[in-house]
């Protein structure tokens, strides 16, 4: 009986030895030499894999920065400016500082702003929605409201409003990943720097039809009349197609264009309060709840 | 035993309540919009400007492109507008706004009722007259009808088959007209034999018509080369690779065409257009619109000029009842809900359903419980649960592509028969779109 028990310990020790030494040959024989700055510059991004980067995710992010000879085209948009420069240094590189970037939602079309005309009674996504009609409402551009853009946020930095029917950027959550902008089936966001003390002047509207049927759907929509570009002195401002756009590298924030617009498409961001004594015009009030 | 498809289908309630209504001629309108984007292919570029006169059946809109086709004034009166016009689905299209002043005709066209059997044209001419009458297929895509007539040369058709399974529940308009008017759609079916050299005509009819099929054989008794094929109840028969299935027991392999298998399958609506086309040169003006639902208090089958509101043609089918909730252009299998109902009519506008609240419900959504009806159901063999899960996660278009998502007809077989009550067709549907996109921005191998 003992004999019997020592005997299975025995064989059983003697088993596991032997595999121990062949799977140790094993992996010395086939080790795969990882260059050691790549767990290094993972160590350092966020590990949020949320693929903003255009990589499969932050290992990946991490290999091929360390392979590549420069950081071009490598930029981490949730880690941001410090994180990139932490991980040029671990690679003993130089990095140019980019502007931080923030989601932006191009439409204003909330229930009160634009009126429904049809229900829908689908399932509830917007890329289903947009694969069947051009929305519930006179306007085929704007925001549909069932929250793909949500669903794809890992950030939890926006989401639909219920009052209002349509999307909202939290802009201190959001690390303009560009997730968003992937799902949007109507490709109303738009990542734009976030600017000098994270203040933005940008259309909240990309309507292309001409100024009377927009007009007719919604009562902020962008009419393409043209206004802003003829009073912006930076030339920041095109209008393509009847709907004015803003080029974020060339607006200097002057503000003109927001008094300017007729429909009050065009949305400032975290400006302060305009004294009403030194500017006599009427103040323009922020929509900061729409960003 | 009677003939039907091999893979797939479901079985709906048919729900043919207009089915003994009468063929109406709806009462003339003050205005129409006549939409360029009436086919499948480039919208037509109109050739009218405002203010021009134009008669009944003259050339508004010529082709912009191969797939594309002439559009003709349906009434006569004044151009008012050519603008962008929102269509069923909101999505704006040119149109062509046309007030009607009296019915006066185009020159040369037979509005007589008598029917012509003599066929002199060769088949060149038939192509051309069927193009130049704007001919589109009227089972729902609305193909141009000259571009099947006329297959590529290394393609050999071998025979015609005649569509007239009507196979979506509550649509009547090819059942009245095969009651109706016979002889002409068979004559329309020997045009098109005619034009693509063959010898063989079959027409499929679903069992749940006899009064057509009766008709229709009566009527073929004159055409040795056709042949009545009386086929079982089954959606969806009438797509077309299910109908060649059906009555020549062929299948159309993924990735290539009807016209593969030797079938050229034209709708009985669109035989019957190709006979007043090319016997009568009228051009395709108006087409048979059935209006129908369990809410409405009367059912209709109205011959509707193209171009009318179909607020209009509810209007004057008694208007809307009250407890309405849902106007649907086509069957409820696989017809679109109507956003905008002011939006006109087109060549292949079917039928205009409409659903009361609790026939439109949709039943709550719940897992999947691996039961496998939706595969059984696909008629092209797909396995919609795999696609639906495929889409959900988003970006995996490779696999879509190797699960042949682009195969999908769109017949909302899968989504019928869930019990767990999954959309499956709507996810499926804008996975499908994206990976068309996918194949067609690739290069084409040489």
């Amino acid at each position: 009986m003992t004999g019997t028990v020592l005997f299975t310990i025995a064989t059983l020790v003697a088993i596991g030895l032997l595999f121990a030494v062949v799977l140790y040959i094993v992996a010395q024989k086939f080790k795969v030499e990882e260059d050691p700055r790549i767990a290094v510059v993972e160590s350092i991004l966020p590990g949020a894999n949320c693929g903003g980067c255009g990589k499969a995710g932050c290992h990946a992010f991490a290999e091929g920065v360390v392979k590549a000879d420069g950081m071009d085209g490598f930029f981490c948009p949730v880690g941001g400016n410090p994180v990139m420069s932490k991980v040029a240094e671990a690679l003993g590189r130089a990095v140019e500082e980019k502007a931080p970037m923030v989601a932006a939602m191009r439409c204003n079309g909330s229930l009160a702003n634009r009126a429904r005309t049809n229900e829908y009674d689908g399932y509830a996504s917007c890329k289903v929605m947009a694969a069947l009609y051009s929305g519930d409402t006179g306007c085929r551009y704007g925001c549909l409201g069932k929250g793909d853009c949500e669903a794809a946020c890992q950030f939890d930095a926006i989401h639909v409003n219920p009052t209002t029917g349509i999307a909202e950027v939290n802009e201190d959550k959001c690390t303009a990943c560009g997730s968003c902008v992937k799902a949007c089936p109507k490709g109303i966001l738009e990542l734009r720097a976030k600017g000098f003390k994270n203040r933005r002047v940008f259309v909240s509207c990309i309507n292309r039809d001409k100024g009377a049927i927009t007009r007719k759907a919604c009562s902020v929509g962008c009419i393409g009349c043209g206004k802003c570009a003829k009073v912006c002195a930076f030339g920041a401002i095109t209008v393509e197609n009847n709907v004015a756009y803003i080029d974020f590298t060339k607006c200097k924030m002057c503000r003109k264009c927001v008094e300017e617009c007729p429909t009050h498409a065009i949305h400032e961001v975290n400006f302060p309060p305009k004294p009403p004594k030194v500017e006599p015009k009427p103040v323009e009030k922020p929509h900061e709840e729409n960003v | 035993m009677k003939k039907t498809f091999r893979i797939g289908g479901v079985h709906p309630h048919d729900n043919k309540i207009s089915a003994g209504a009468a063929t109406e001629i709806f009462p003339p309108v003050e205005t129409v919009y006549v939409s360029m984007a009436q086919h499948l292919g480039a919208p037509a570029t109109p050739v009218v400007a405002v203010g021009d006169t134009v008669k009944a059946g003259q050339v508004i809109a010529e082709p912009a492109g191969f797939i594309s086709g002439f559009v003709h004034s349906p009434v006569s009166g004044t151009v008012k507008k050519v603008e962008p016009r929102a269509d069923i689905a909101g999505n704006m299209v040119p149109h062509v706004e046309i007030a009607v002043e009296g019915d006066e005709w185009a020159e040369g066209i037979d509005t007589t009722p008598d029917i012509i059997r003599d066929i002199p044209w060769t088949p060149e001419e038939i192509v051309e007259k069927v193009k130049k009458a704007g001919v589109v297929g009227l089972g729902g895509a609305s193909f141009p009808t000259h571009v099947k007539l006329a297959p590529p040369k290394d393609k050999k058709a071998e025979c015609v088959i005649l569509n007239g399974t009507e196979c979506e529940p509550y649509l009547t308009s090819d059942d009245r007209i095969m009651q109706e008017r016979p002889e002409e759609i068979l004559l329309g079916g020997v045009i098109m034999m005619k034009a693509l050299g063959v010898d063989r005509c079959y027409v499929g009819i679903e069992e749940n018509k006899p009064a057509a099929i009766a008709a229709m054989t009566k009527a073929a008794a004159a055409y040795s080369q056709v042949e009545i094929v009386t086929l079982k109840k089954r959606y969806p028969q009438g797509g077309e690779k299910q109908l060649i299935d059906a009555v020549i027991r062929r299948q159309v392999p993924s990735g290539a065409l009807p016209i593969d298998t030797g079938a050229v399958v034209q709708n009985v609506g669109t035989a019957l257009a190709v006979y007043e086309a090319v016997q009568k040169n009228r051009p395709l003006i108006d087409n048979v619109i059935t209006v129908t639902g369990r809410c409405m208090p009367v059912q209709h089958n109205y011959k509707v000029r193209i171009g009318t509101p179909m607020s209009k043609i509810l209007e004057v089918a008694g208007g809307l009842p009250a407890d309405a909730a849902k106007v649907i252009s086509g069957g409820p299998m696989m017809g679109r809900a109507v956003a905008n109902l002011d939006a006109a009519t087109v060549k292949a506008n079917g039928a205009i359903l409409v659903l009361t609240e609790k026939e439109t419900r949709r039943r709550p959504e719940s897992a999947c419980i691996r039961c496998s009806k939706c595969a059984s159901a696909c008629p092209m063999g797909l396995e919609p649960w795999l696609l639906n899960k495929l889409s959900r996660a988003g970006g995996r278009f490779d696999e879509l592509e190797q699960e042949r998502v682009f195969d999908c007809i769109e017949c909302g077989c899968c989504s019928f028969t869930c019990p767990a009550g999954i959309p499956l067709l709507d996810m499926i549907r804008p996975a499908k779109a994206e990976v068309l996109k996918i194949l067609r921005s690739r290069p084409k191998k040489q």
